[in-house]
């Protein structure tokens, strides 16, 4: 073990240069972030994700985002186990018909202010599950959706992208 | 005791049906091949519905036979399969939920993957019936002094897949473990029907997101063994390759979030690091991280550049410099080993009775790899090593990963050095009319995926089933769970790693 240690010592880091935040993004997000919601929250944002019915694609890849050459943390953003302690819901799949209560629930257990990031194609309009008699299709069907990122699944740097557009002064909508 | 084959041979044999032969029998034929099961003469690798009748898939473990036996369910029952055999149980009663078919003295009545949310019942049956009013769904009881229960999910603390967990436990111990699954059913069945088969192999690649290689392959055999056609020789190989690079991405993301789950971080990051570079490695090569939808029904969608064979052989020199020295780090860490030997133990012989495979069924003493036993090309021109341990828990789940993932390395390099040249894929213009069948049997990391498809003769698919690993691995992990300490559960899951997605479908 101290020889793995030693080495991560001596070898650096290998967390890349953060990215720009996603312009798309930036845009849907739209309106200022208010003075007093971004004193709240400050650079910091705790994230809640939801698997609505995925495939299990978009989880890989979230989870990628914590290994060392994302390293989320280092922005603010972390993933947390309740969505009592989450800002963020990041909601995953095409919302099956029986996932809808349990999205619905953990969305009413979020403490305001609360932003959704509906992740991947199926969160967007259900993507090749649309019109399945099993399946709502978008997330914004079933909760309020703040941003969007699609892929099949996202790479983590297309999610860290969209994400930090959450962070960036400025961007986020106004949230009561 | 007959062979499987002769049991075959007294049905209606199908035509077009390959590359094993499938049969519809009589109920009498139906019920001895479930008693057969029910004294593990056979082995159960599917049971699924159709219309108007139901099919079993079983394998003859010592003559390597695999066939299909069908009944026709013309009251709309058929004889029950669990009621003698359980690891049909579930299967039977999502038979129930999406067909409408009732297994005749089938000892379990309760909906699986109905949560009586669809507005409808039978969603895929001849006739499609109004929801269940008052809808109810009954854990199994447990009966005892001091017992309490703990639900947990469908959403779970962690990023994960949604599922509930009934414990019930006495003290820290777990008495008894009842999973609820069917929370992520997309319909995918539903949707296959009448879809094309460039959307089908879509659906397909989507099941389980973390097996979408093996899930691609197998659907692609499947309808290139219905169409009689067969891929190009590159084709064949390259997807070998995804296939390999999928199973090691999955097998060192899953080591270190087995030990980060005895609250190992060390190994988790490392593996971590490995894990990317694979997936980076995939991206350079065949264009998506996770080399979705890139096999297809006649071969597949990327060749593979010259600078892309330079990228794997890198990866696999990066992990043999890397990946040794994580493994003397699980290997010498004794706090890290107290957790992982002799917790959540399976029995050799459960997964002998549910014919459970991947890692699970090698862990327990199962010595079975779809890559060898069907077998398909080009794993007959390689050369591997189907590591097996018996001791079940969760540390010899840990050392077949580790052990499949030496034997990747060294199938990748094995690839790279024999690949062939030529087209990439064929055509899959369909041949001669008529419905034609074709059957899949593909090892993904998790164990082997069984893919049945019928074509119209239109081409498009009239009913595709799709069998994930996890369907044989998800009853076992209640078993190996119990008289464990409810904090171990995390350790135990996530060293049987089932698919939520692939299971719920």
């Amino acid at each position: 073990m101290r020889k793995i240690f030693f080495e991560s010592l001596i070898h650096g880091t290998l967390t890349e240069a953060p990215p720009s935040p996603d312009q798309a993004a930036l845009t849907e997000l739209g309106a200022s972030l208010s003075r007093v919601v971004r004193r709240r929250i400050g650079r910091s944002l705790a994230i809640r994700q939801i698997d609505a019915g995925s495939c299990n694609g978009c989880e890989l890849e979230i989870h990628a985002l914590n290994n060392a050459f994302y390293d989320v943390e280092r922005f603010g953003l972390r993933f947390v186990a309740s969505p009592r302690h989450a800002d963020v819901l990041l909601v995953t799949g095409p919302v099956t018909k029986n996932m809808r209560e349990a999205l619905e629930r953990t969305y009413r257990a979020t403490p305001d202010p609360k932003w959704v990031v509906a992740v991947g194609d199926c969160a967007v309009d259900g993507g090749v599950f649309a019109g399945s008699y099993a399946c709502v299709g978008a997330v914004s069907a079933v909760v309020p959706v703040d941003l969007h990122i699609r892929g099949c699944p996202p790479s983590p740097l297309q999610l860290l992208k969209g994400l930090l557009a959450l962070l960036e002064p400025g961007a986020a909508v106004e949230k009561a | 005791m007959p062979a499987l084959i002769d049991m075959i041979d007294q049905g209606r044999k199908i035509p077009h049906h390959r590359p094993w032969a499938r049969a519809v029998v009589h109920s009498d034929v139906w019920r001895f091949a479930a008693s057969q099961l029910a004294e593990t003469h056979w082995l159960l690798l599917g049971l699924w519905g159709d219309t108007h009748a139901v099919h079993m898939a079983l394998l003859e473990e010592g003559s390597t036979g695999i066939g299909v036996i069908s009944l026709e369910c013309a009251d709309g029952r058929f004889p029950s399969v669990g009621q003698t055999h359980p690891p049909a149980l579930r299967l039977e009663r999502t038979i129930r939920d999406l067909f409408g078919l009732e297994p005749t003295a089938g000892p379990d009545p309760r909906p699986w993957l109905d949560h009586g949310w669809w507005g409808l019942r039978y969603p895929l049956g001849a006739r499609v019936g109004h929801p269940i009013e008052g809808y109810s769904y009954d854990f199994l009881p447990s009966e005892g002094e001091s017992l309490h229960q703990i639900a947990v999910g469908p959403v779970h603390a962690g990023i994960i897949e949604p599922g509930h967990f009934r414990f019930t436990a006495n003290g820290e111990t777990v008495v008894r473990l009842e999973e609820r699954l069917g929370y992520v059913h997309k319909g995918i069945e539903g949707l296959m029907a009448g879809a094309d088969l460039t959307m089908a192999a879509r659906l397909a690649g989507r099941t389980s997101g973390d097996s979408t290689v093996a899930y691609g392959i197998a659907f692609a055999r499947a309808a290139e063994a219905a169409l009689d056609i067969a891929p190009p020789p590159r084709a064949v190989w390259l997807r070998a390759l995804m296939a390999e690079i999928e199973r090691l991405a999955n097998h060192v993301g899953d080591i270190g979030a087995i030990c980060n789950d005895a609250a190992f971080a060390l190994m988790h990051a490392h593996c971590a690091i490995l894990r990317e570079r694979v997936l980076r490695a995939a991206n350079e090569c065949f264009g998506h991280r996770l080399m979705r939808d890139r096999a297809l029904p006649g071969g597949v969608a990327t060749d593979l550049e010259a600078s892309g064979i330079a990228c794997l052989r890198a990866l696999v020199v990066e992990f043999r410099r890397r990946f040794p020295a994580l493994v003397d780090l699980y290997d010498n860490t004794a706090s890290l080993q107290d957790r992982t030997v002799g917790t959540g133990v399976l029995q050799p012989t459960l997964a002998r009775q549910y014919a459970c495979g991947g890692y699970v069924g090698r862990a327990s003493g199962r010595n079975f790899d779809a890559r060898r036993m069907p077998g398909y090309p080009p794993y007959d021109s390689l050369r591997f090593e189907v590591p097996l341990l018996e001791a079940g828990d969760v540390n010899a789940r840990v050392w077949v990963r580790i052990r499949e993932v030496e034997q990747s390395l060294s199938l990748i390099e094995q690839i790279l050095n024999q690949l062939p040249g030529g087209p990439i894929c064929a055509d899959v213009a369909r041949s001669g009319a008529g419905p034609r069948e074709g059957v899949a049997l593909v090892e993904g990391f998790r164990g082997d995926i069984l893919i049945w498809l019928r074509l119209g003769g239109d081409g498009k698919v009239e009913r595709c089933h799709l069998r994930d690993p996890s369907w044989f691995q998800w009853p076992l992990l209640e078993a190996a769970v119990e008289g464990n300490i409810v904090a171990d559960f995390p350790l135990c899951n996530k060293s049987f790693n089932c698919s939520y997605s692939g299971h719920d479908l």
